[in-house]
């Protein structure tokens, strides 16, 4: 692997008053594709600009390989950054966008020239040379501000969400490119993004952050299927969320939940728990099955509810219903198409309809008094 | 959908133009090849004797001096405005600081011309009463009819000339671009020379071209502030239209005057061009031009 072994040390940075990272701590490994992933606000950006060298921690340690680099300026770190507004010269052609780096280190024109051809071949502009940035598209210019900052072979790429100004379907397109390239190269690429659907989709891990802190680091199928803190659970995808009372500990992990407003359900017991606890429980809406009918028969670590279809929203590939249980409880259900939509027995407004899910999709998130 | 008239738009401005430019500029263009009349005017008679009459030493004298005054307060001015400007753009009281640009602008030329008359004179004059209360000199220093008084008076005067452009063409500079060049390994000087400075040049070009021209053509502050030997070619002009009523010679003075405008205006503009323009010309194929918003602010009045 070329990439660093990133560790970001208890950082802190207070801007006046307020407090933009309390104590976060990250270890990040080498060639690894991390991402940070929170809402706007969430200290996300500063702790990549602290990073690259933009801004100086109010406290802790940034270690790259080892080595602080806080003392170290921008321009002498072995960090490259992919700018959220691309951020190239207008005035500089692309050729010499990409050359730029290399023309501060005074490397002689042939070595310049070939080197950076390479560059524009890996993000596949090899024509676009002699374009000025204007004249770019704007996933051209992302290609550009990648092959920029890949030029100088950093350990390690910053990317301050570099896809956010593009549309949906490139979006879609450049982020399996940012996935191949960063297989092809293999440093470590640190991911600054507040859309789920990319951090999940091309990470090796994620840090989660909400109001200047970390509030959970996992895969991202840890992160999507496990929250781990009710933050994470919202944030991350849709989900229901309940609030009940812990009333039953089995041996198998699993415990039974009064809830108020619904009745009692089995939930898979991921904290440890005694009776009597005050518990948030969220259930993931494409785990929950819908039917008009009862299901003729039930396993038995199914929970299963009757309730009234509020609202029904039709996208293609698959429906959100929004279940009324108890006439005060909401349930978010998704279900997929997976056949022609009029072969389906439609479930419709108001039908009384059935849900039921696996025991073990129903998380405790939160365990209060 | 409504009609586009098109360049009729332009119509009155061209009017105007036409009646108090280019009618003027062709009388006195015409007037320059006639023939002096003892009591001012001219004889309807072609001569060169005006353009002969420019070649002498006190004409060159005065032309070499006016360029260098010229010269001298425009780099002056651009070298305050640069950090000034920079300072204004990136404050979060921009428009305090504009305002305290354009109030001193705003004041009557020749109240500013006593002020600093007040302050460079010999006796009890500011600057000298400071120098000798602060025990830096003995006697008290002639500072004023000079040229140097003449550069730095026309440098105050016409200085917001440069800061307005440079201010308008840096604020809306992304400084995000010089964060990228540092990231990419450029110091912080590197960063200024090669990311900063090219991209405000359509800012920078506009300012020589209006502290230039106004300095070029400056009457009043040689004639207050000046000696003898400041005279400048607007000086030179009113002397020879008013006391020697040699109408001819003044007219070619003005012609040249004016070409030598127009010539360093062409220079300026042509160093104006931006990239997208360069590459047009290069029939490099142009599919978004970008017409970058300094360069519009640079040229519409420069002339």
């Amino acid at each position: 692997m070329k990439g660093s072994q990133v560790a970001i040390q208890n950082v802190e940075k207070r801007f006046g008053d307020f407090q933009a990272l309390k104590n976060v701590s990250l270890d990040i490994k080498k060639g690894e594709f991390y991402s940070l992933l929170g809402p706007s606000g969430c200290g996300k950006t500063t702790l990549l600009r602290i990073i690259a060298g933009f801004e100086d921690p109010t406290a802790g340690a940034v270690l790259l390989d080892g080595r602080d680099v806080v003392p170290i300026a921008a321009n002498k770190r072995p960090v490259n950054t992919v700018f959220q507004t691309y951020a190239l010269f207008p005035h500089l052609t692309v050729f010499e966008n990409v050359a730029f780096p290399l023309r501060l280190r005074k490397l002689p024109g042939a070595e310049v020239s070939a080197k950076v051809e390479q560059f524009l071949e890996l993000v596949k502009l090899p024509k676009e040379g002699k374009k000025l940035p204007a004249q770019l598209s704007g996933g051209q210019k992302q290609r550009v501000a990648i092959a920029r900052a890949l030029i100088n072979e950093p350990s390690v790429l910053l990317l301050d969400e570099p896809l956010s100004a593009l549309d949906a379907k490139l979006r879609q397109h450049m982020l399996i490119e940012l996935d191949l390239i960063h297989d092809h190269i293999g440093i470590t690429f640190i991911y600054v993004t507040h859309d789920q659907q990319e951090a999940l989709s091309v990470s090796d891990r994620v840090a989660v952050m909400n109001e200047g802190e970390v509030v959970q680091v996992g895969t991202p199928f840890e992160i999507y299927e496990s929250p781990a803190h009710p933050f994470v659970a919202h944030f991350i995808g849709e989900t229901n969320y309940l609030s009940g009372t812990v009333t039953e500990v089995f041996r198998d992990k699993h415990v039974r939940v009064d809830f108020p407003d619904i009745g009692t359900l089995i939930v898979y017991e991921d904290k440890p728990l005694k009776a009597g606890d005050k518990v948030k429980v969220t259930v993931r809406p494409e785990k929950i099955r819908i039917s008009l009918d009862k299901p003729a028969s039930l396993a038995e670590n199914m929970n299963l509810l009757q309730g009234r279809v509020d609202e029904l929203i039709y996208s293609g590939f698959q429906s959100k219903f929004f279940v009324r249980v108890n006439e005060k409880a909401q349930f978010r259900v998704f279900r997929q198409h997976v056949k022609f939509y009029m072969d389906e027995k439609a479930i419709s407004w108001k039908d009384e309809v059935y849900i039921w899910w696996n025991d073990n999709d129903g998380y405790v998130v939160e365990v209060g008094e | 959908m409504r009609k586009n008239y098109g360049p009729l738009y332009a119509a009155p401005m061209a009017a105007w133009m036409i009646l108090f430019f280019v009618i003027p500029t062709a009388i006195i263009f015409s007037y320059s090849f006639m023939t002096k009349d003892m009591h001012g005017g001219v004889i309807y008679e072609f001569t060169l004797s005006a353009y002969r009459a420019l070649n002498n030493p006190t004409f060159f004298k005065v032309a070499f001096n006016t360029i260098w005054v010229a010269f001298a307060a425009t780099i002056l001015m651009v070298a305050l405005a640069m950090p000034a400007s920079y300072y204004m753009a990136r404050s979060k009281h921009k428009n305090f600081f504009l305002l305290l640009i354009i109030i001193p602008f705003l004041t009557n030329s020749m109240i500013k011309i006593f002020a600093w008359m007040g302050v460079f004179w010999i006796d009890s004059g500011l600057l000298n009463s400071f120098l000798l209360w602060a025990g830096v000199i003995d006697h008290p220093i002639r500072f004023l009819y000079n040229t140097n008084a003449v550069i730095v008076v026309t440098a105050y005067t016409y200085l917001p000339f440069a800061i307005l452009p440079l201010y308008t063409t840096i604020d809306k500079f992304d400084f995000s671009l010089l964060e990228a060049a540092r990231d990419l390994g450029a110091s912080k000087l590197t960063a200024t020379l090669r990311i900063l400075l090219p991209n405000i040049r359509g800012g920078i070009t506009t300012a020589v071209l209006f502290t230039f021209t106004s300095a070029f053509g400056n009457l009043a502050i040689p004639s207050l502030i000046g000696g003898n030997d400041s005279y400048m070619l607007s000086n030179f002009i009113r002397h020879e239209f008013n006391i020697a009523r040699n109408w001819p010679l003044v007219s070619s003075m003005s012609v040249i005057l004016t070409i030598m405008t127009t010539i360093a205006v062409l220079i300026f503009m042509r160093l104006n061009r931006s990239p997208v323009e360069v590459a047009r010309e290069n029939r490099e194929a142009v599919n978004k031009p970008a017409g970058s918003t300094a360069r519009a602010a640079g040229t519409g009045g420069a002339v």
